[in-house]
């Protein structure tokens, strides 16, 4: 079946819309309301329109099924003058204020009227006079500057099932908001943070810690020390022009991290490994002496955030584990100073402060960051570029390379893992495996990999079944967890589709195939590792050796665990509708 | 009224009206409406748990509507018409003295609560402009004068009231 679209004749599949067709085709329509892989697309921007021959009116292109025959115009002088319109009213009660906006260099809004042309002002509108948002500690909502394009409800509703935010009043002074026009600190929010990777505009922001760690750099009385979440690395590594894979990119950061004036870079896959032996243990404890089953894995903070909101009663399915942020912001914290010798004579530390910076893909680690205490300060992947802008860094054709610091630098292929969907399962049954006294499994699972929205299988490891699944995305959780609950053994949850390659943090614009090149690199990763199962990791061994005493000892549970606390009275909220899953399968059929 | 007590009486609704399916949400807003004389937060998070909706949603249909109100009627319902025959015969100016005689604050209620003033299109009494409905009774051919002798005698009665109860 083929589609004439400016001319040209492209084929199409049943079901395509002609926005997509003209997506694969190379040909750009702008469009703010509809999202690539979102489900049902609310054609309320019209920015998509597109001229049909034979109908009379602009179609919007984004629910227009392609019919064979059909003749499109994408940039006909009629369209062109409608979009431009649409971006002239847009900006029109827009505050203006890019100088002063987060957002600046990385604006689809700003971008879009250069695309369309609005210049000069056409519109000098009232401006909108709406509170900001700053109750969270991970996100930051300005109304203001939000278009209403609705993609941050169409994420939290449809894609993650969580109904933190949707419009609310009409007219001039419709926003999108928490019930009650509350803060989002009590509105049932995750802090996951997908919405703020898909908004156009500066509306919904991560807080920027960027200022706070530039500060930090700069006093000399302050040691400042960065750990490198997984899933970080490999999104370097796709974003930048040349591959070299997630080792070479790791020591790519820490040279630039230092170039900056960090004086250590960790790796928080070293804490993975470490997770992965706690988590493992624990598992295999509840296995055998009949503890709660199944268990949750405790990594994904957003996760923690849901069910300490909206699921308080799964509280003692959750592993007690930090997530390896955390434990590397303990353990950083009690070992670092002495190892590195800035420690005053008397074993105080002197004058000096220890500041530990983590770079995660993720908004809802600075909640966690602050909620349990341990790191100082987090950037995301999109925080850690305005880093380098300040110290005037090319990180694209940055070429220095330097080694991790000890003692927190060794990573194995299944700390690699812990980036995408499904990993810490994998990494967690080599270990689990090994621990029940089983062969542990020598190449991939398989089972685990893979974008589907939910996962399961089993493992036999001698004579002991273990059931499994691996939940991709907090959309799937209300059509999940009964199976979850029914029987299994460990059930891995991540809160963004794809886990933290798809995290809140992560770089705007990108979208689930950009996803799937991240975990490839993760995978490649696993594979070239010379060490592939956490509990061969030597220097982990050495820390249990010599300071731990053994996984869920006494310095363990002091230093390396935590607990949960029901928080349901800070919301009533409801899950929405989601399926995380019909995200992954538009993935998989365009990939 | 406690929290409680509103949640308790959403309740009861929900155990009338057994389908709660999401398109029930309107018609329920709207029968909690006429029962409590206005939407509270406990209510509309009751009824969203209830019909499996977040409570963002439920907010978010419920201010769209004009017909929706987020605060208690007082003791005195005014409304004010602010339609074309009345804005003719100066109803603006009606408005602004309640504005300032009762002190009405955004949610259309008057400092002490006593009173709420709500701005009506069109009462449908053009002939007798510019015109309110007190307590659901019609007042025509208004001015400032005959309108704050009308508040006087509820003043008055107010007070005897209470001088009654005091004694």
């Amino acid at each position: 079946m083929n589609i004439t679209i400016n001319g040209k004749e492209i084929a199409f599949e049943h079901g395509d819309t002609v926005l997509q067709v003209a997506k694969r085709a190379g040909i750009r329509i702008p469009h703010l309301c509809s999202l690539d892989w979102a489900p049902s697309p609310s054609a309320s921007c019209r920015l998509c329109v597109v001229e049909v021959e034979g109908s009379p009116r602009l179609q919007t292109s984004c629910t227009l099924q392609a019919a064979e025959g059909m003749k499109v115009q994408t940039h006909t002088p009629r369209v062109m003058k409608a979009r431009r319109n649409i971006v002239e009213l847009l900006v029109a009660n827009h505050p203006q204020d890019c100088l002063a906006c987060d957002r600046q260099g990385a604006c689809e809004l700003a971008e879009l009227t250069r695309e369309v042309g609005v210049r000069p002002r056409q519109y000098a509108g009232m401006k909108k006079d709406q509170h900001l948002d700053i109750s969270s500690p991970a996100i930051y909502r300005d109304p203001n500057k939000c278009v209403l394009c609705g993609r941050c409800v169409t994420m939290c509703h449809q894609i993650q099932g969580v109904g933190a935010i949707d419009f609310t009043d009409r007219g001039f002074r419709t926003q999108v908001a928490p019930g009650f026009s509350a803060g989002l600190n009590v509105s049932g929010c995750t802090y996951c943070g997908q919405c703020v990777r898909v908004c156009p505009t500066g509306a919904l922001m991560e807080r920027s810690h960027v200022s706070a760690v530039v500060a930090a750099l700069s006093d000399p009385n302050t040691v400042v020390v960065a750990q490198v979440a997984p899933a970080v690395p490999a999104t370097l590594d796709q974003e930048r022009t040349k591959h070299e894979g997630v080792p070479v990119m790791l020591e790519h950061l820490a040279a630039a991290l230092k170039r900056v004036g960090f004086t250590a870079v960790f790796d928080t896959g070293f804490t993975a490994d470490l997770t992965i032996m706690e988590e493992a243990n624990e598992l295999v404890e509840r296995v055998k002496t009949g503890g709660v089953l199944p268990m949750f894995t405790s990594c994904s903070p957003a996760w923690i955030q849901y069910v300490e909101l909206h699921r308080p009663d799964l509280i003692p399915h959750l592993s007690t584990c930090k997530s390896p942020q955390q434990m590397a912001g303990a353990l950083i914290h009690e070992i670092y100073p002495k190892f590195a010798g800035f420690v005053a004579g008397d074993g105080t530390r002197g004058t000096k402060r220890l500041v530990v910076v983590s770079l995660m893909p993720c908004t809802a680690k600075k909640f966690e960051a602050e909620d349990v205490g341990d790191v100082e300060y987090v950037l995301t992947t999109r925080e850690l570029g305005a880093l380098w802008e300040r110290f005037g860094i090319d990180f694209d054709s940055f070429t220095d390379r330097a080694p991790l610091d000890p003692p927190f630098a060794e990573a194995t292929g299944a700390a690699r893992l812990f980036g995408g969907t499904g990993g810490v399962m994998e990494a967690a049954v080599r270990t689990a495996a090994t621990l029940l006294g089983g062969a542990a499994p020598a190449g991939p699972l398989p089972e685990a990999r893979g974008l589907d929205g939910f996962k399961c299988f089993n493992v036999d490891v001698n004579g002991i079944t273990l059931n499994l699944g691996v939940i991709n995305g907090l959309g799937r959780l209300p059509s999940t967890l009964p199976a979850a609950l029914s029987g299994m053994h460990f059930v891995e949850v991540m809160s963004c589709p794809g886990g933290c390659s798809g995290g809140g943090g992560q770089p705007y614009n990108s979208d689930m195939t950009d996803v799937k090149k991240r975990i490839k690199r993760i995978y490649e990763a696993d594979k070239k590792a010379e060490v592939k199962y956490s509990h061969e990791n030597k220097s982990v061994a050495e820390l249990y050796e010599e300071f731990l005493g053994r996984p869920l000892g006494e310095v363990s549970h002091h230093l390396l665990h935590r607990s949960y606390t029901d928080k349901s009275a800070l919301t009533a909220l409801h899950g929405a509708e989601a399926d995380t899953g019909a995200v992954c399968a538009a993935a998989e059929a365009a990939a | 009224m406690s929290p409680v007590h509103e949640a308790s009486r959403v309740e009861a609704l929900l155990a009338e009206r057994p389908d709660h399916s999401r398109d029930q949400l309107i018609p329920m807003l709207q029968e909690i409406q006429v029962r409590e004389g206005y939407l509270s937060q406990a209510a509309m998070t009751e009824l969203a748990v209830a019909l499996d909706t977040p409570v963002a949603s439920v907010y978010g249909v419920a201010t769209f509507y004009n017909q929706f109100r987020f605060a208690p009627l007082g003791t005195h319902v005014i409304e004010l018409c602010r339609g074309t025959a009345c804005h003719v015969k100066q109803s603006l100016a009606l408005q602004q003295h309640l504005q300032r005689r009762l002190k009405l604050r955004p949610d259309g209620n008057s400092a002490d609560k006593r009173f709420t003033v709500l701005k009506v299109a069109c009462l449908g009494a053009c002939s007798i402009a510019p015109v309110i409905k007190l307590d659901g009774e019609f007042y025509g051919h208004l001015t400032i004068e005959k309108l704050d002798s009308l508040l006087d005698a509820l003043d008055r009665d107010c007070y005897a009231a209470e001088e009654a109860g005091v004694a």
